[in-house]
């Protein structure tokens, strides 16, 4: 298994009365995107400010890169890039020198960091612009410029809040392109977001918050049959006797229903589509189709909290 | 409590201040207080040239400073308003503007600490007024030889740089007072507002109030003038006044009770000018009650800023 970059144990910061993060024991490994969702007000914000030393936990520690975020916060912020989740530059300065100051304040010589900067606008798509006043950036642009700054200083671990937030669809794609970039340069990242389908397109983990916990930790397979049951659906289309008890039946199937006079759905825990095709021709019936359905996250959520708000 | 922090607290300052000075020079608000600046020095200086006694050459230099016509004042006169202004316009808006922009938590998350952010912010705004009131001194310093046909003497160049070092830190309080209320307040129009009060209160109503306090507190005449002396001097404009009096005026020993700004005349005969020592002697608790101001007031910001949460 490789090396933990991200680690958490009993973190938890409290607001008052109201408690934020709540014992949170967070892993993730090198390489990894891990996503974190959870309602407003879950505390996925509270604890990436925690991450990078910039709200002090009440209690509990973490460790970024063997770092201790609030001892060592220079030497976790030089490592890590941050898009927070309402991201501003300067207006009345251009791309290429918002991205200068943060150069300079990340102490590159002006050299090194001439380069480094056109490679970054250059990557983002923003070489055009690169001599614009912000103030003239759309939403989306600004979005991008806030990556090239992460680009900019070579990050270990990239931590993006709710990086898709007022995108629209084609340039949300582009994003989630990004990230998969990121992956594929062996870059750890934590993403927050609501966009569920899309954290279900880039991550390779994810973990529900709910007030300050996190409730569920896996992946998405994992999270399905923990919180559904039967995480994969088989659709079948066959014409002939009913066929409910016998799919119910196949090998790992959890259950079989009847929608319709040749409709039927079977839930397994994994795909099962050949098992059903033939238990469907040895009872007699014509398939006429057959299609599987995976595990949606945005159906492990709602069930999640239907469940909690049923108890 | 509070674990040791590593690193240096000052990593990424001069970026900070590199940045912010280059802000100040190129901004607009700068460019207009530049103007009124230029403006008054330029409109002083004409009056003082005319005004200037015949027949002495004591202090020249330092008349041109504190030689007025009616009704305008001399240049130190405006120098008691405009030094606060510029100030306040530098700071109250340098925390919580970063804030509303949105640019604070991306700032923060590079590999600074927000001490360097802070101190950076304020020592670009002390050098910009630095630079600003340092071009003035010169302009007029300059005008004046050109004028006269002398050079200033070592003293009169002396008690010049004085008076300008005493005039950037009274700039250094207002400066460290529109930081702190950056801080404490998000909206910048309530901080340069809060700023602009506290220096209306120094300066209208303090002088009334501490003549009432000292009445009603005071046992004996001689105490009350001296409980007047006190109170008076807990105005930054009292010390700045008193600081600026005694490097520019020689002949002033001991201080009464409040001299207000715009009334320092210099005598026409300086009958036994104190030496430059002696002035500074003199007002030495003025100037270090200036620098502490300071001080203490960017201590005040430093800790409100230190405990703050910086997202929206
Ligand atoms: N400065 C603060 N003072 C008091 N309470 C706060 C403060 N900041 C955050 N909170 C509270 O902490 C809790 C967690 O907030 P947080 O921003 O971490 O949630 P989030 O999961 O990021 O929400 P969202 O999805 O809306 O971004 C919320 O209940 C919020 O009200
Ligand atoms: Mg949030």
């Amino acid at each position: 298994m490789s090396e933990i970059v991200i680690e958490t144990q009993n973190l938890t910061k409290r607001y008052g009365e109201i408690v934020a993060v709540d014992n949170l024991n967070l892993k993730i490994r090198a390489g990894e995107v891990f996503g974190i969702l959870g309602p407003n007000g879950s505390g996925k914000t509270t604890t990436i400010l925690m991450l990078l030393g910039l709200t002090e936990p009440t209690a509990g520690s973490a460790r970024v890169l063997g770092f201790d975020p609030m001892r060592q916060p220079l030497e976790v912020k030089s490592r890590v890039g941050y898009l927070p989740d309402q991201v501003g530059f300067y207006d009345d300065l251009t791309a290429r020198e918002n991205l200068a100051y943060t150069a300079k304040l990340n102490g590159l010589s002006r050299p090194v960091a001439q380069r480094r900067i056109a490679d970054a606008l250059e990557r983002m798509g923003l070489a055009d612009v690169a001599d614009r006043r912000v103030g003239t950036f759309s939403r989306g642009m600004r979005q991008r410029l806030g990556v090239a700054e992460i680009l900019l200083k070579h990050p270990q671990v990239i931590i993006l809040d709710e990086p898709t937030l007022g995108l629209d669809p084609e340039a949300a794609r582009e994003f989630l392109q990004i990230i998969r970039a990121f992956k594929e340069e062996k870059i750890t990242v934590l993403l927050s977001s609501h966009l569920l389908h899309q954290v279900q397109a880039v991550c390779d983990r994810v973990g529900l918050f709910s007030h300050g916990k996190m409730v569920l930790e896996g992946t998405v397979p994992e999270l399905a049959r923990q919180v559904l049951g039967g995480a994969y659906r088989v659709h079948v289309r066959a014409v002939g006797p009913d066929l409910t008890q016998a799919l119910h039946k196949v090998p790992g199937a959890v259950s079989a229903q009847k929608l319709d006079s040749d409709l039927y759905t079977v839930e397994a825990q994994e795909d099962i589509r050949a098992e059903v095709a033939r238990a469907v021709v040895q009872a007699g019936a014509s398939l006429l189709s057959l299609s599987l359905e995976e595990p949606s996250l945005d159906e492990v959520y709602q069930r999640y909290f239907q469940g909690v708000m049923a108890v | 409590m509070k674990p040791v922090r590593e690193g240096s607290p000052w990593r990424g300052l001069w970026a900070v201040v590199a940045k912010e000075m280059a802000d100040h020079l190129t901004s607009v608000r700068m460019g207009i207080l530049e103007a009124i600046v230029l403006l008054t020095a330029a409109v002083t200086l004409y009056m003082a040239l005319q005004n200037l006694p015949s027949g002495t050459s004591e202090f020249l230099f330092l008349r041109l400073f504190t030689t007025s016509q009616d009704p305008l004042p001399a240049f130190v006169g405006f120098l008691g308003f405009l030094v606060p202004l510029i100030a306040i316009a530098l700071g109250f808006d340098s925390i919580n503007g970063e804030f509303n922009r949105r640019t604070l938590s991306r700032v923060l998350a590079q590999p600074i600490y927000r001490d360097a952010l802070l101190l950076g912010k304020f020592l670009a705004g002390l050098f910009t007024l630095a630079l600003v009131l340092t071009a003035i001194w010169l302009m007029i310093i300059g005008l004046g030889i050109f004028r006269l046909g002398v050079p200033p003497t070592g003293e009169e160049v002396a008690r010049g740089l004085l008076f300008l070092l005493a005039t950037i830190a009274y700039g250094g309080i207002w400066l460290g007072l529109a930081m702190v209320f950056s801080v404490r307040f998000r909206q910048p129009a309530t901080a340069a507002l809060a700023a602009i009060s506290v220096w209306l209160f120094f300066t209208v109503f303090w002088g009334m109030l501490v003549g009432l306090i000292a009445q009603g507190l005071a046992k004996g005449v001689f105490n009350q003038i001296q409980l007047e002396l006190f109170l008076a001097r807990l105005s930054p404009n009292t010390l700045y006044a008193e600081a600026i009096l005694a490097f520019l005026n020689p002949a002033v020993r001991a201080f009464g009770p409040l001299v207000p700004l715009q009334l320092i005349q210099l005598q026409w005969a300086v009958p036994t000018p104190l030496p430059l020592s002696q002035s500074l002697l003199l007002v030495w608790p003025q100037l270090t009650g200036l620098i502490a101001g300071t001080i203490v007031l960017f201590a005040i910001g430093y800790v409100l800023f230190q405990r703050q949460e910086i997202r929206a």
